[in-house]
């Protein structure tokens, strides 16, 4: 057996002072605001008081100012650009195309996939918004009206805008500039084994099969991307505040596109008002308003509005997809194939790890214990922006649970079974970990019969049922329908032989400083853009080393200060940093030992540590004991003769494995017939994460997800019309639910611990959004199942749901609830 | 550019500004004032990031020339904590946010404090529906609003038990609970109906 993860190698033995972590049976807070402890996040007080410092809040002496100049054609040649009407508007400085870039050897830059994508297109436009020019400017008034000023001919050429047009033989090729590229294929790729798969199929009792699109969506942060960028020529120093969600790899990538000696290339990213995945790839504005300030020797800011946003960075999703089940009649799942058309959009950015061209999406067969899986995909370039970032997500795995747990729904109904039941007779069981699936993944831990249990009893399942047969049998106005979600996820990547971005390993790392009066400075490879990391790797170095969670700074976002890392998407930073902190920690606390051994003059292998009162003593004389305050003490001021003054360590961390996180969630909706709207019943959300370090934040993030997962399946979708205009391209347009929309949700939770993780957490950012789409729509479908209705798309619009309602005939007509009276004379109602 | 001279009172302070006519309330705020807790988060008015409260009324300051607010009352979160009810530490409605988690990456933060006051302003003791009513003109994308609905709850019981909102009201009206943003043809506040449209 070999998972891509140990791959011919023996996987590689995790080794640290490892006392075995916290005991989630034992450990509920030793009052140090360690693990488990619900501490109240360090960086609200700036945030709530108005004190946060967003990429626009960076203001800089001599600040000039960008705006880019877009095109409004979603395929089209450049004839022309003529500046010279933008030069004379008052407050313009520069006027930048890419002529101006290739000077500098600017004009293109790398996708995260090793594609080529214009700064400020060359020659012709691949989608709408695309960026033709750039207006620098004293205010971000006069840019814009520089912006408005440039004149720029284009000859229109027939777009392609989907996936399924891209593919056929009389389409326009967008790529021409790609050496050899005759039609818009972008790649394809397969996994699992199709010979046992098909044959699988061919003799089943039972096959069911159902299209899904998976719509263009966007992550949308309420801030937008941007960026301040600043060339110091006295130090040859290029310093690039921006809203970066990764700015190690980040300042890698800008060396290598610049030139710019990386040491001499400094990425801070500043609080960053959300990110979701948005913000991981390279944007043109970033650039840009690096090579303005490389040239005008003077800071440049450049901010994006909303529409430029949604219109021009990174969409998620656009996976259309085909899913089949092969079972027994009794409901043993035995195989999973699926087939997927992605449209990638004019470049292939997205952003995952390199030699995972789709992704996670092979961790398709779910929770559920089958013999045999294939899958297949083919993508597509689009004249549409380009994209499919991990939206809350890791690489695709939102996708392939949408497909999985939208099939296992698909045939109950076909078996005429109920959905948990047909989930409990296939899922993994606990006994079967470490667990191998039929496309090569390992998953570590995971107990997923309990959490469906415990969502069940909380979701009042049966009381559920019994409500919609009511409403069935009393043709009720409104219908009641109940979904299910038993998902397992995949996050934490690496290792980095296996996964790394750019070439970039995917490791992350912490380095911790404890200082003489004994508290501590953590710096970390990762970026928080809302996840509360500044509390929860606090904690984590709280409970390693017995110390108090206020005296630990945690510091992110620079990189000429903070370790390498390959930054936060994708659930990595608690399974990879979080395990860096922990391991480094240890090394910290192993040091510590050795001061104490010093100063209680003992022997160093006689040093015990206690977990519970953060002490060290002399074995079997717990009053013989030093506090880590002392010892810090002690490493500046008393330091042994056998080691190096100081008190601090930093880890790199290479995670042996990813980290496999699940949870069932039951969502209970009530479908009105007249209107097609839905309202949630209630919404159970059971999440299992492995050890909890702050079960507040927890919380909070499940709750964030699940909303995204609303949005997801009812309101969100970045739509196009024929000629590539974006007509979901802003807030008007691109629906974001608000405080009206989402239910309150009831939360839930089991532990099962990761094996190799250093505390056995698993990460829990993205399983709500990646969790809660199939859940949601399998509710909506089942309201109609008695009739035969098997998948709505999303999103679930109510016209929508309407219309299929209307289709089986459960579609209540307005008129019939109320009687329209004319008045006893009959006559037709007088007009006013 | 033609400009004019504008006198905004901003958190009880008066400043006197020469702005464009076309100038931004929220880009006097964040830029001419340099009070970059209130952010911008759309070009629609949607988000409500911009929130700040006008002569008593929340309203999205993106969709507010400066000049329209020549002459008025501005709070944002910046006063929040010299407000009386913060009692020389944090406000109410601020301590909520930190004490319910009522916030991630706080970029809409401060948009929904200053919604949140202006909605118990308007009626010290919500109900869960006329809280999430009131903050539906504010978008945020990380909390899922169950932990903000609370965090305005905590503030108003918190004001309850100090007894001030009841000296304060001075007896007004009982009202609707609600908001608009003040600007006409915008997300309508209380009107919009945000689930019905299908954007294909």
């Amino acid at each position: 057996m070999s998972s891509d993860f140990t791959d011919g190698d023996e996987p590689r033995e995790f080794v640290h002072d490892d006392d075995g972590g916290p005991d989630p049976e034992t450990h509920c807070g030793h009052g140090r605001g360690g693990m488990g402890e619900e501490v109240r996040r360090k960086e609200d007080k700036r945030f709530i008081t108005g004190r946060g410092n967003y990429i626009d809040d960076i203001k800089k002496p001599n600040m000039l100012f960008c705006d880019i100049v877009r095109s409004p054609h979603a395929h089209a040649r450049i004839k022309n650009i003529d500046k010279s009407r933008a030069l004379d508007v008052d407050g313009v400085v520069a006027v930048l195309t890419a002529e101006d870039l290739l000077e500098h050897d600017l004009a293109t830059m790398p996708t995260l996939m090793s594609d080529t994508q214009d700064v400020l297109v060359r020659d012709k436009v691949k989608f709408q918004s695309q960026e033709v020019a750039a207006v620098i400017a004293e205010d971000r008034y006069a840019a814009r009206d520089g912006a408005d000023k440039v004149v720029v001919d284009y000859e229109v050429l027939d777009p392609v805008v989907t996936a399924e047009e891209a593919l056929k033989d009389d389409a326009p090729v967008i790529r021409d500039d790609i050496e050899g590229q005759t039609d818009n294929h972008c790649l394809d790729w397969e996994t699992g084994d199709k010979e046992a798969t098909d044959a699988i199929f061919e003799e089943a009792d039972v096959t069911v099969s159902e299209q899904m699109l998976y719509q263009r969506l966007h992550p949308a942060p309420i801030e937008t991307c941007g960026s301040v960028a600043d060339f110091d020529p006295g130090k040859d120093k290029l310093t690039v505040h921006m809203t970066s969600q990764a700015p190690h790899i980040h300042r890698t990538l800008f060396s290598q596109v610049s030139g710019i000696p990386e040491h001499k290339i400094r990425i801070v990213s500043p609080d960053v008002g959300g990110g979701f995945g948005n913000k991981v790839p390279i944007y043109p504005g970033y650039v840009v308003s690096a090579a303005a300030s490389y040239v005008l020797e003077r800071p440049v800011k450049w901010i994006e509005e909303r529409s430029e946003n949604i219109q021009s960075t990174g969409f998620a999703r656009d996976y259309d997809m085909t899913g089949e089940l092969a079972a027994t009649e009794d409901g043993r799942i035995q195989a999973v194939r699926t087939d997927v058309l992605a449209d990638h959009g004019a470049y292939n950015a997205v952003a995952q790890p390199s030699k995972f061209p789709a992704g996670f999406f092979k961790i398709f067969t779910g929770s559920y214990d089958v013999d045999a899986a294939y899958g297949s995909l083919t993508a597509a370039y689009t004249n549409s922006a380009p994209g499919g970032v991990a939206y809350r997500c890791s690489f695709r795995v939102t996708e392939a649970v949408y497909l999985i747990e939208r099939m296992v729904k698909v045939l109950a109904d076909e078996l005429d079974m109920d959905p948990a039941e047909i989930r409990r007779k296939n899922f993994i069981q606990p006994d079967q970990f470490p667990y191998e699936t039929p496309t090569g993944w390992n998953y570590d831990s995971g107990d997923y019969e309990a959490a469906l249990d415990k969502a069940l009893e909380m979701a009042d399942y049966e009381h559920y049922r019994e409500e919609q047969q009511r409403r069935i049998e009393n043709d009720a106005d409104k219908l009641i329908g109940i979904g299910i979600s038993s998902f397992t996820e995949v996050v934490g990547a690496g290792p980095g032989k296996t996964c790394d971005i750019a070439g970039v390993e995917m490791f992350d790392s912490c380095d911790i400083r404890v200082h003489p009066t004994g508290n501590a400075t953590v710096r970390v490879g990762v970026q928080t853009q809302g996840q509360g990391h500044e509390t929860t790797f606090a904690q984590i170095v709280a409970e390693e080393l017995g110390m108090d969670v206020d005296n630990i700074t945690v510091e992110h976002g620079d990189t000429d200060t903070d370790p390498y890392g390959l930054g936060t998407y994708g659930s990595r930073s608690t399974p990879v940093a979080g395990a860096a902190a922990a391991v480094a920690a240890r090394k910290v606390r192993d040091k510590a030992k050795s001061i104490a051994a010093n100063e209680l003059e003992a022997a160093e292998a006689d040093i015990e540590w206690d977990r519970q009162s953060g002490e060290f003593h002399v074995a079997g004389a717990p009053d013989r004991s030093i506090t880590i305050t002392d010892i810090a003490a002690s490493a500046y001021m008393n330091h042994p003769a056998s080691e190096e003054p100081g008190l601090e360590a930093v880890d790199y961390y290479d995670p042996p494995e990813m980290t496999y996180p699940f949870g069932s969630y039951i969502v209970v909706v009530e479908v009105d017939r007249e209107t097609g709207e839905v309202d949630f019943e209630k919404f159970v959300a059971v999440d299992d994460c492995g050890n909890r370090i702050n079960p507040m934040i927890i919380e909070g993030q499940i709750h964030g997800g699940l909303a995204q997962g609303i949005g997801s399946a009812m309101m969100e979708h970045v739509t196009f019309d024929d000629n590539g205009n974006v007509t979901g391209g802003d807030f008007m347009n691109y629906l974001l639910p608000t405080a009206k929309e989402i239910p309150n949700f009831e939360t839930g939770h089991t532990v099962t611990p990761s094996p190799h993780h250093p505390i056995g957490a698993k990460g829990v950012g993205e399983s709500p959004l990646v969790g809660s789409p199939p859940a949601i729509v399998n509710a909506v479908v089942d309201a109609m199942a008695h009739e035969g209705i098997s998948h709505i798309e999303m999103p679930m619009t109510p016209d929508r749901v309407w219309e299929t309602l209307d289709s089986v005939g459960l579609s209540r007509d307005p008129s019939d609830s109320f009687e329209i009276e004319f008045g006893d004379t009959g006559a037709e109602p007088a007009d006013d | 550019m033609s400009t004019k001279d504008i006198t905004l009172t901003v958190n009880g302070e008066t400043h006197s500004l020469t702005v464009e006519p076309r100038m931004l309330l929220i880009h006097a705020i964040r830029e001419e004032l340099d009070l970059t807790g209130s952010h911008i988060g759309c070009d629609t008015g949607n988000c409500g990031a911009c929130t700040v409260v006008k002569d008593g009324e929340a309203i999205k300051s993106c969709l507010t020339f400066a000049v329209q607010a020549d002459g008025s009352e501005i709070e944002t979160v910046e006063g929040m904590e010299d407000h009386p009810d913060a009692d020389g530490g944090l406000h109410p409605i601020q301590e909520g946010f930190e004490q319910e988690h009522g916030l991630q990456c706080g970029y809409c933060t401060p948009g929904m404090i200053m919604a949140g006051k202006a909605i118990l302003d308007e009626n010290p003791n919500p109900t869960e529906e006329e809280i999430r009513e009131g903050i539906s003109g504010n978008l945020c994308r990380c909390t899922g609003y169950q932990n903000i609905v609370k965090s305005i709850q905590y503030a108003s019981d918190k004001l309850d038990e100090n007894g001030e909102v009841a000296a304060a009201d001075g007896g007004r009206a009982e009202t609707d609970g609600g908001f608009t943003c003040g600007v006409e043809n915008c997300c309508g506040g209380t009107g919009f109906d945000h689930t019905g449209g299908d954007n294909e």
